[in-house]
């Protein structure tokens, strides 16, 4: 059938897209600019993996234990740094990733730096297209509901959510458990794939990576997380015939991507239009009104 | 309906409000005039408890509401128009007024609301699927008010409505403000256009740097010597 190559590319795909789409929830969505999404990630990787190792529960039970841990720090850590706004949220994030990096890489019962091995290979093609499906499916219908529209106006404007009635302490909290629940989900499928995991494959450039899924794809936009996560999956190992020149082709695509079409291939934000054309700046709205939800 | 008494509120270090009292009652237009920086708008932000006062106490209704959270204040029935409108660009007029009604749960009423509004603002209606952000500012301004009335307050807090808008737009604005305030909404308003201000309101307060300094029936202050040379430009 397929190639364990290309298997393995398919499913980096899926996990991938679980990431890009659970970090699109707050950065997106809410508008709070998070850097440390990895850090999630490996809480799920490595509560998962330790659970079936050292209990043998079933594969969907500690990859549900590995979420739920995960979102529960992402409630917990939520509640101190969502007072902080644009620059220091990243920055108090980034540092959250780097402390769970680093207890990872001094506990014993995760294998310090030398990691977690030998764990079973339980993620097959089918559980991580049905987990991708299942994250998309519950995360779309958050977006859709009363709570997404609550996000979406602690993106707009904090200010005036707060003076419409809405909490908005709560809702950025609630998106940043969730939001860190799935890519719990994503890290424990991840650790069952390579049966390897150690602290430094949930390093910063990580989080990066994934935060570069969701600005490339477009803030905001289901569609441009999933095209987002497959492009940066797939051009690296496109651009493997290039050999060592391969980052530095996939850095200037970045950076004319970027040059572009700041919003992102799908996204909504208009920006600063600057010296756009009116016709330019016609069709980016017609666009905007295309993608929005059809209701 | 609403007494405000001895607040002072901080920015950081900076005093922004020295203890300053005030009444609105229930049905009343209150105005509340002042040169920039004189602390308007933080009167209103600590009223609706976006900003919380170091000293001093706020009550409504009866009820002690300092240091109450923001969406607990709509909920009581305080609606806050911000200075700058602070409509939800992205968003389209429908689902700003929407949003407006956030805290509520009786849907038939919301939609009799929406109802009311567009026969407010006639001039948004037939716009619905307009993105907020590219509607002119007189019309950003009605939706900002349209969507503060979808909570259902009884007072009203408006910040600068007339702000940027062109002299025709303004009137329209004031004519709202009187037809919302017949309906029955108490309305607080802070303005810098104190002449339309002060003609639209039953009563005024003058703000100086953080204090008040006059407070009157708002036809007396209209005649007032030092407000028509201060705030009137004669």
């Amino acid at each position: 059938m397929i190639s364990a190559y290309y298997l393995q590319i398919i499913i980096l795909v899926g996990i991938n897209i679980i990431m890009a789409s659970s970090l699109n929830l707050v950065v997106g969505y809410t508008g709070q600019l998070s850097i440390g999404h990895a850090a999630f990630m490996s809480l799920g990787a490595y509560v998962s993996a330790i659970v079936t190792l050292q209990t043998g529960l079933p594969f969907i039970v500690s990859l549900l234990l590995g979420a739920a841990v995960a979102g529960l720090f992402g409630i917990l850590i939520g509640i101190p740094t969502l007072r902080l706004k644009g620059d220091y949220l990243a920055i108090a994030t980034l540092g959250f990733g780097e402390i769970i990096r680093i207890i990872f890489l001094n506990l014993k019962i995760t294998g310090g730096a030398v990691g977690l091995r030998g764990i079973p290979k339980e993620t097959t093609l089918l559980w991580v297209i049905g987990v991708t499906l299942l994250s998309l499916f519950v995360l779309q219908r958050i977006i859709n509901s009363r709570v997404g529209r609550a996000l979406i106006a602690i993106r707009e404007d904090e200010t005036a959510a707060e003076s419409m009635g809405i909490n908005t302490t709560y809702y950025k909290t609630l998106a940043f458990g969730v939001g860190a629940f799935f890519a719990g989900l994503g890290g424990g499928l991840f650790a069952h794939y390579f049966r390897y995991i150690h602290p430094n494959v949930f390093g910063f450039m990580r989080s990066i990576e994934q935060l570069c899924m969701v600005v490339l794809g477009g803030l905001g936009n289901m569609w441009g997380a999933i095209i987002g996560a497959t492009a940066l999956t797939a051009i690296p190992e496109l651009l493997r015939a290039g050999a060592e020149y391969r980052l530095l082709v996939y850095g200037a695509i970045l950076v004319l991507m970027m040059r572009a079409r700041p919003q992102g291939l799908l996204g909504e934000s208009i920006g600063q239009t600057g010296g756009r054309s009116l016709k330019r700046r016609k069709t980016l709205f017609t666009k905007i009104k295309l993608f929005r939800r059809n209701k | 309906m609403l007494t405000v008494e001895g607040i002072s509120t901080y920015y950081g270090n900076i005093q922004a409000l020295k203890e300053i009292n005030l009444k609105v009652e229930e049905g009343e237009i209150v105005t509340l005039i002042g040169s920039n920086g004189a602390g308007k708008t933080t009167t209103l932000l600590t009223i609706s408890g976006l900003l919380k006062p170091a000293r001093g106490r706020v009550t409504f209704c009866s009820r002690d509401i300092t240091g109450v959270p923001p969406h607990n204040i709509v909920k009581m029935g305080i609606s806050h128009v911000p200075e700058g409108r602070r409509i939800f660009p992205q968003m389209t007029l429908m689902e700003n007024l929407e949003m407006g009604a956030f805290s509520r749960t009786d849907k038939r009423e919301i939609k009799n609301d929406l109802e009311k509004v567009f026969h407010i603002f006639p001039q948004l209606k037939g716009r619905e699927k307009q993105l907020a952000g590219t509607l002119s500012g007189g019309e950003q301004q009605m939706l900002a008010m349209g969507r503060a009335l979808m909570s259902r307050p009884r007072l009203l807090l408006l910040d600068e409505p007339s702000m940027g808008l062109a002299p025709m737009i303004v009137k329209e604005i004031f004519q709202i403000i009187e037809e919302i305030n017949s309906q029955g909404t108490t309305i607080l308003l802070v303005e810098q256009n104190a002449q339309m201000a002060l003609k639209t309101a039953q009563k005024g307060y003058v703000l100086e740097t953080g204090r008040i300094v006059m407070q009157d029936n708002a036809s007396s202050l209209l005649e007032n010597d030092d407000v028509r040379k201060s705030y009137l430009g004669e």
